[in-house]
């Protein structure tokens, strides 16, 4: 009797602590907020956005492309040279424009086409993302793009025969790693295809090196730097170098800058460049970019 | 014998009215919407679609979970201003509220009907966290819980940078809806 009594006391004992404990334990959802968060962390992947502030870093395209649905108007000057002198007002009477409309396809894929007034150009590009930056779960150090340019000469002259010899072509890598939300760096290995060239004994494939980058002054303004270095060369001509400021505003981003070339297509300003720094053969320039929104993405609900 | 039976049943029984009540609804595609605009040309509006959110009948404990980069916007360059200069989504990817419903006690859940609460507790966005106080309504349909409510915060509270302006509007206004189940 006192055996079985003793069991039926351990066994209410055993029920009743297991009842405690079940009405003690109620669920913790800020626990549970805090365990899911860490984890979230570590399985997190982090795209890098914003390495440069427009698709253009000063002359050439910058790794950035425009948004998905998004037209962006930009509208570019190339003064004349410092070395004018107070006559020509340091070169700001006379001025070479690009007018231009830039337009995100997707989110990797944008198109552009414009008018030069340097030699009445007509250029149209397409750039490519290929590989994003990213740091987290998946770590990638470089952002890399592709773009290709086409150039249409149409400036009237005598010299040239057929129309097709007023073609240029250039595809080039855009290779890009944003280091801090202080400095940005890119390199633009290119080649300028010319239909027709001058001589010939000249070349119609020039390859050429580009490089350049940001470095970020306040939250809306950055210093910007570019240079392309010919690797080949041509007789009279230099490598062109810019340097500049970005401002941006809500839907504007203004680039003002100096720069030894007046040609704004890749085929006038990589190989075709004649003035030198040194020499104050410097133009004064800026390029206006105005953000509107043509197509909204789907998934917005009214 | 059988009065061991029934103290066992019982306490059985007891056990699980607790578990029962211990019951959580969730989901985790909740909206939110949010409309800051202040004197800006264009709209400051966005909407989140993927709330993860869970409540505590018998507690009324409630959190919300939101992921910055998953406010759509009409315009994507606002979108990306929005995650870079004004949240800084990369630093603080998520904001979430930890509170309990104060008068949890109200609401019947299992009869059909619309019950005016409180929700109290911390809201952290942008690493930055304030006490709010936010009114609301619980629908009961089926068993299943809706909460519908419309508040205010101050965008300075949350946001970094001091260049808001008067684009932005000082109060900015949310609208939340989630179906639990």
């Amino acid at each position: 009797m006192n055996k079985l009594f003793i069991k039926k006391i351990f066994l209410a004992s055993i029920i009743l602590s297991s009842c405690k404990l079940a009405v003690a334990q109620d669920v913790d959802l800020f626990k549970s907020m805090d365990e899911q968060n860490k984890k979230d962390k570590k399985n997190q992947t982090d795209y890098t956005t914003a390495t440069f502030k427009t698709t253009r870093l000063i002359n050439g395209q910058s790794i950035e492309n425009v948004g998905a649905g998004l037209l962006d108007v930009k509208i570019s000057h190339r003064f004349g040279s410092l070395n004018k002198g107070a006559y020509e007002l340091w070169g700001l009477d006379n001025a070479q424009m690009r007018m231009g409309v830039d337009y995100g396809i997707n989110r990797w894929l944008m198109v552009g086409v414009g008018r030069n007034s340097f030699e009445k150009t007509y250029d149209g590009f397409i750039k490519s993302k290929i590989i994003r930056q990213s740091t987290g779960q998946k770590n990638m150090p470089i952002a890399v793009s592709a773009a290709i340019s086409a150039m249409w000469k149409t400036v009237k002259d005598d010299a040239i025969n057929n129309y097709t010899d007023r073609y240029a072509f250039a595809p080039q890598l855009i290779i890009a790693r944003k280091f801090n939300d202080y400095v940005s760096l890119q390199i633009m290995p290119t080649v300028v295809h010319y239909n027709s060239v001058s001589k010939s004994s000249d070349p119609n494939d020039y390859y050429s090196i580009g490089m350049g980058g940001r470095l970020r002054l306040s939250r809306r303004v950055n210093l910007t730097t570019e240079y392309y270095y010919r690797i080949t060369k041509q007789e009279g001509y230099v490598n062109s170098l810019s340097a500049g400021f970005d401002i941006e505003t809500g839907g504007h981003v203004f680039q003002f800058h100096f720069t030894n070339t007046q040609g704004m297509t890749e085929g006038s300003y990589i190989n075709q460049t004649t003035e030198k720094w040194t020499d104050g053969g410097v133009h004064f320039g800026f390029n206006i970019a105005r953000i509107f929104v043509i197509n909204k993405p789907k998934d917005i609900k009214p | 014998m059988k009065k061991r039976f029934l103290l066992i049943t019982g306490l059985v029984a007891f056990v699980s009215i607790n578990a029962m009540s211990q019951k959580v609804f969730a989901t985790k595609s909740g909206e939110i919407s949010f409309d800051a605009t202040g004197t800006c040309a264009e709209a400051i509006k966005a909407s989140n679609y993927q709330v993860d959110t869970k409540m505590v009948q018998k507690t009324g404990q409630i959190i919300f979970s939101v992921l910055i980069k998953s406010f759509k916007f009409p315009n994507a360059l606002m979108q990306d201003h929005f995650n870079e200069n004004y949240m800084e989504s990369s630093k603080f990817p998520k904001a979430d509220f930890k509170g309990y419903i104060t008068n949890i006690a109200s609401v019947s859940f299992d009869k059909d009907g619309t019950y005016n609460v409180t929700a109290e507790g911390i809201l952290t966005i942008g690493g930055k966290s304030n006490k709010v106080s936010v009114p609301g309504t619980i629908t009961i349909e089926k068993g299943n819980p809706t909460l519908k409510a419309n508040f205010k915060i101050k965008v300075a509270d949350y946001v970094h940078g001091s260049y808001i302006g008067t684009q932005i509007a000082s109060e900015a206004k949310l609208a939340l809806l989630c179906k639990y189940e």
